[in-house]
């Protein structure tokens, strides 16, 4: 009897280690093959199809100066979520998140070094975008700027400030807009604000989810969006929707991290660091506008200058004193989001 | 019964297995959560699991998990009722759909109740005639619920049902008992811990449920955000402090959950054995 | 729990012929009921199939293969299938070895043993994946130690691995349980007193009562370890091809705006969890003919 328990304990704990080592082996091959490289690169939401072009654009550029080649696997979701994924153990070589306080938190655990910000170009952050409403086709409820979103007879789509990195944009984006209309009446802007969260109808995790439920599943009347996602909705049904931009909005700025604890076990800062300068070349830089992100390179910036508003006042996340304060104010525990709700 | 030698071979080995198991698997990885919500302090613990967000959560998860279980216990008694007692056709399929909501990812069940009754969907149309909202309310987040338990109380009730000693109620019906007497009077005391054992079981699922519901329930602050999703929301913004000390309130409920219906459960395997 | 039914079907399905002749009653009250029934489990069960299956074939019959034979996909099913046998055979060994204990024997705690059995059951499977990346991650005590030896679990393979096997853990065990309790020990008992080991009981006594059981713990095992999606998704870190099961690749692709590939994905894992309850039911059907005899 033992013999065969044993057979059967013994066969059970093979199948785990052999689970365990797969993983462990598979990382190995490639760090001590120095022909052949593979990154991670943990991104949020709206980026899927920006890094899917840009990969490929990437591989080719690589291969072609270096003796190696180059594999890249994305990962996808909310901002938050993926920062602290990272901080936990996901092994990110880079991270090319919504927000510069999502890659403080990745910095905060220790994983990447203080001063990234500086690293690369413009604060690190090769290409921007903005909020912008994505409304059904003709604007039925006539939205044509903040002020118009808290009509009784409005219904908002916006994720969830709590979790997304995009809705945090929206957030403030609306937030500026009432403190110029108020001319910073505190009480009156956050009575705007109580009453712009009052006509929201479904408030989605992430920026995908507040698209889908707009776009797919046809709730709500205007969908607070980042300008690429808009795009992307306006691409795939040209018929159904239109953009409306409204008089103030924020500048948002996505920020890209090389992961220096991660590279530097497995060997591949060169290709890492690489992997976020070439973001800054031109035919990156016009990859990011082709996916309806705003090249940071003014040339590029001037080739799109009939699909972007250019003319659009933007507001800057240091006119809030930074993330630390704006997120301090706004969206941690007991902040001014959790208030809203509370009453 | 009462031998105080084990003449059985293979205690030792079987129990150290056991355990083994269940120490690497859910014991310790449990205990991590508990040694690190003692890294805080008790009134932190209240503070956070006393936030009106959080307290609504729990209300929200309490009340469509209540309500979906209890319309689980009645339908899941008539479907059990149904498959044991009658005859008809295309009954063998009936039967072997029960567990669907088992083998069905519920991410999958997530998305595919939300297109079926969202405004534009068949069912959400049908619902909008009358002026009702599904997706995206209470209503939504119960209806996936309802999915994932079905299960339960079927598969509780049935085993029980086809062992019920026809004995009484043939004596009730022979003393002029009326069937619905009959039902109320004999066999539903029967049933009643079968019931409360599924009852319990879909309660705890659905207390604990997340795939699915995320997809369907809109997640409005104290409107539809369930326990499970304030814990993601905690985890996503770093919080794992919050995060660990609400998930420890939602372990204990489902420990105590659990503990109850084992007690039930032994009271009811009494019955099954037959014990007359 | 179903399996006691399976247990000793005999007298019960006896039983209830002479019940049909005795308290069969009102046709009307039956057909209302299994209308009922069959309305219920239609809107619940049938109508969210349909709209997988339809959904998947919006675009046609190529963009449904297209899809389903797209490299992502493809890797998915193989992690999911691994994920799934493994998890198969560890609760087997678990289940059949707790059963053993529990009926077998009498000990102090039995309860508490059988509570703590069952409780991935009703644990919110947000929190299963939570405690692995407590115990695991970067804020765990034994990183290091992991880390030393290149030993990645959360958002690794063996991670996804651990989560499917927790929320299955007594899958097996307590549908082989109920059948054990049920036989009683006397058997064994005997058996052991005349001198038979340990395995030749185990096998030539108890297997043939839990055989059918057992199969079907198996079943539901692997149905429920397939379609695990929240703990799944709390540790795998979404590394496209890496650590995607077939249940993230759905959440990917839907987020992606692919939807009909989306449902394409999802209409595969429905296919397998129809072609395992039709084993189950196989499995159920020979074990109650087995049962008669």
């Amino acid at each position: 009897m033992k013999k065969n328990i044993f057979k059967l304990t013994a066969f059970t704990l093979a199948a785990a280690t052999a689970a365990l080592s797969f993983t462990a082996c598979g990382k190995d091959s490639s760090a001590k093959d120095s022909k052949s490289y593979s990154i991670v690169n943990v991104s949020y939401d709206p980026t899927r199809e920006l890094y899917v072009a840009y990969n490929e654009a990437f591989k080719a550029h690589w291969e072609s100066e270096h003796d190696s080649t180059v594999e890249i696997t994305q990962s996808h979701g909310g901002s938050g979520k993926q920062a602290l994924e990272v901080a936990n153990g996901n092994p990110a070589d880079v991270v090319t998140l919504a927000l510069e306080y999502d890659v403080k938190a990745v910095e905060d655990a220790g994983l990447i070094e203080p001063g990234w910000i500086d690293e690369f170009p413009l604060d690190s952050s090769p290409y921007t975008s903005t909020i912008v409403f994505l409304v059904r086709k003709g604007n039925p409820k006539n939205i044509q700027d903040w002020g118009d979103l808290v009509r009784d007879d409005v219904g908002i789509i916006t994720p969830n400030p709590k979790t997304s990195g995009g809705a945090r944009w929206n957030h403030l984006a609306a937030w500026a807009w009432a403190q110029r209309e108020y001319d910073n009446d505190e009480t009156k802007v956050l009575d705007y604000i109580k009453k712009l969260y009052a006509n929201v109808l479904v408030l989605d995790s992430g920026a995908r989810g507040a698209t889908n439920s707009f776009v797919e599943n046809k709730q709500g009347d205007v969908l607070l969006a980042w300008e690429n996602e808009a795009f992307l909705s306006l691409q795939e049904y040209p018929d159904e929707y239109e953009i409306v931009t409204p008089s103030i909005s924020i500048l948002a700025q996505p920020s890209v991290a090389v992961v220096d604890s991660v590279v530097d076990k497995n060997g591949t800062r060169e290709v890492a660091t690489e992997y976020l300068n070439y973001l800054y070349s031109e035919e990156a830089q016009r990859i990011a506008g082709e996916n309806f992100y705003r090249p940071s390179n003014e040339t590029v910036l001037a080739e799109f200058s009939d699909v972007f508003d250019l003319d659009l006042d933007l507001v800057t996340i240091d006119d809030f004193g930074g993330w630390d304060e704006a997120f301090e104010k706004h969206f941690a525990d007991g902040g001014l989001f959790d208030q809203i709700y509370e009453q | 019964m009462k031998k105080k030698v084990r003449i059985i071979p293979g205690f030792g080995l079987s129990m150290g297995v056991t355990l083994t198991l269940l120490g690497l698997i859910v014991l310790i990885p449990l205990a991590s959560l508990i040694v690190f919500t003692a890294k805080m302090s008790f009134s932190d613990i209240i503070e956070v699991i006393t936030r009106p967000r959080v307290v609504a959560s729990f209300r929200v998860s309490l009340l469509t998990a209540l309500i979906a279980s209890l319309v689980n216990a009645v339908m899941g008694v008539v479907l059990a009722w149904v498959l044991v007692r009658y005859d008809f056709p295309l009954k063998r399929l009936l039967d072997g759909m029960i567990e669907l909501p088992f083998a069905l990812p519920t991410a999958v069940a997530g998305i595919s109740l939300t297109s079926l009754y969202a405004d534009s969907g068949f069912m959400g149309k049908l619902f909008g005639k009358f002026g009702i909202k599904v997706a995206y309310t209470r209503f939504g987040i119960i209806i996936a619920l309802i999915f994932i338990g079905i299960p339960f109380v079927v598969r509780a009730v049935q085993p029980v049902l086809e062992k019920l000693d026809p004995l009484y109620e043939e004596a009730a019906g022979i003393l002029g008992a009326s069937r619905t007497k009959i039902f109320w009077k004999i066999i539903l005391p029967e049933l009643r811990p079968a019931i409360f054992t599924g009852f319990g079981l879909a309660f705890g699922r659905c207390l604990g449920e997340y795939g699915s519901v995320v997809f369907i329930a809109g997640n409005q602050p104290f409107e539809t955000e369930i326990t499970p999703l304030i814990i993601m929301s905690e985890l996503q913004e770093y919080d794992y402090s919050s995060a660990t000390a609400i998930a420890l309130v939602m372990l204990a409920a489902a420990f105590l959950i659990l503990f109850l219906v084992n007690l039930i459960q032994i009271h009811n395997s009494k019955i099954l054995k037959g014990g007359h | 729990m179903a399996a006691e039914a399976k247990a000793a079907p005999v007298l019960a399905r006896e039983g209830s012929t002479d019940i049909h002749e005795q308290t069969k009653g009102s046709k009307s009250v039956k057909w209302l009921l299994i209308a009922l029934s069959v309305l219920f489990l239609f809107v619940m069960l049938v109508l969210p199939l349909i709209t997988v299956v339809s959904e998947a074939f919006k675009k046609g019959f190529s963009s449904y293969t297209e899809a389903i034979s797209a490299d992502d996909t493809q890797s998915a099913v193989w992690l999911t299938l691994e994920a799934t046998v493994i998890a198969v055979i560890i609760n087997t060994v678990f289940g059949l070895f707790a059963a053993w204990a529990v009926t077998k024997f009498r000990f102090k705690g039995k309860k508490l043993l059988v509570t703590l059995i069952d409780l991935p059951v009703t644990v919110s499977p947000i929190i299963a994946g939570l405690i692995y990346v407590l115990t695991f991650g970067r804020q765990s005590a034994i990183y290091p130690f992991l880390e030393a030896h290149d030993l990645r679990v959360v958002y690794a393979v063996p991670g996804i691995i651990l989560a499917t096997v927790f929320v299955t853990f007594p899958f097996i065990s307590r549908e082989v349980l109920p059948v054990l309790e049920a036989q009683g020990t006397d058997e064994e008992e005997a058996a052991a007193m005349m001198g038979a080991k340990g395995l030749t009981i185990f096998r030539k006594i108890t297997l043939p009562h839990i055989k059918w059981a057992l199969l079907y713990g198996i079943v539901l095992c692997a149905a429920r370890a397939m379609g695990e999606f929240g703990a799944v998704s709390v540790l795998s870190g979404h590394l496209r091809g890496q650590t995607v099961t077939l249940p993230l690749q759905v959440e990917i692709l839907f987020g992606d705006n692919k939807y009909v590939p989306a449902f394409a994905v999802s209409s595969i894992l429905v296919v397998l969890a129809v072609i395992l309850l039709i084993l189950r039911s196989i499995v159920e059907y020979i074990g109650k003919r087995k049962g008669q005899r």
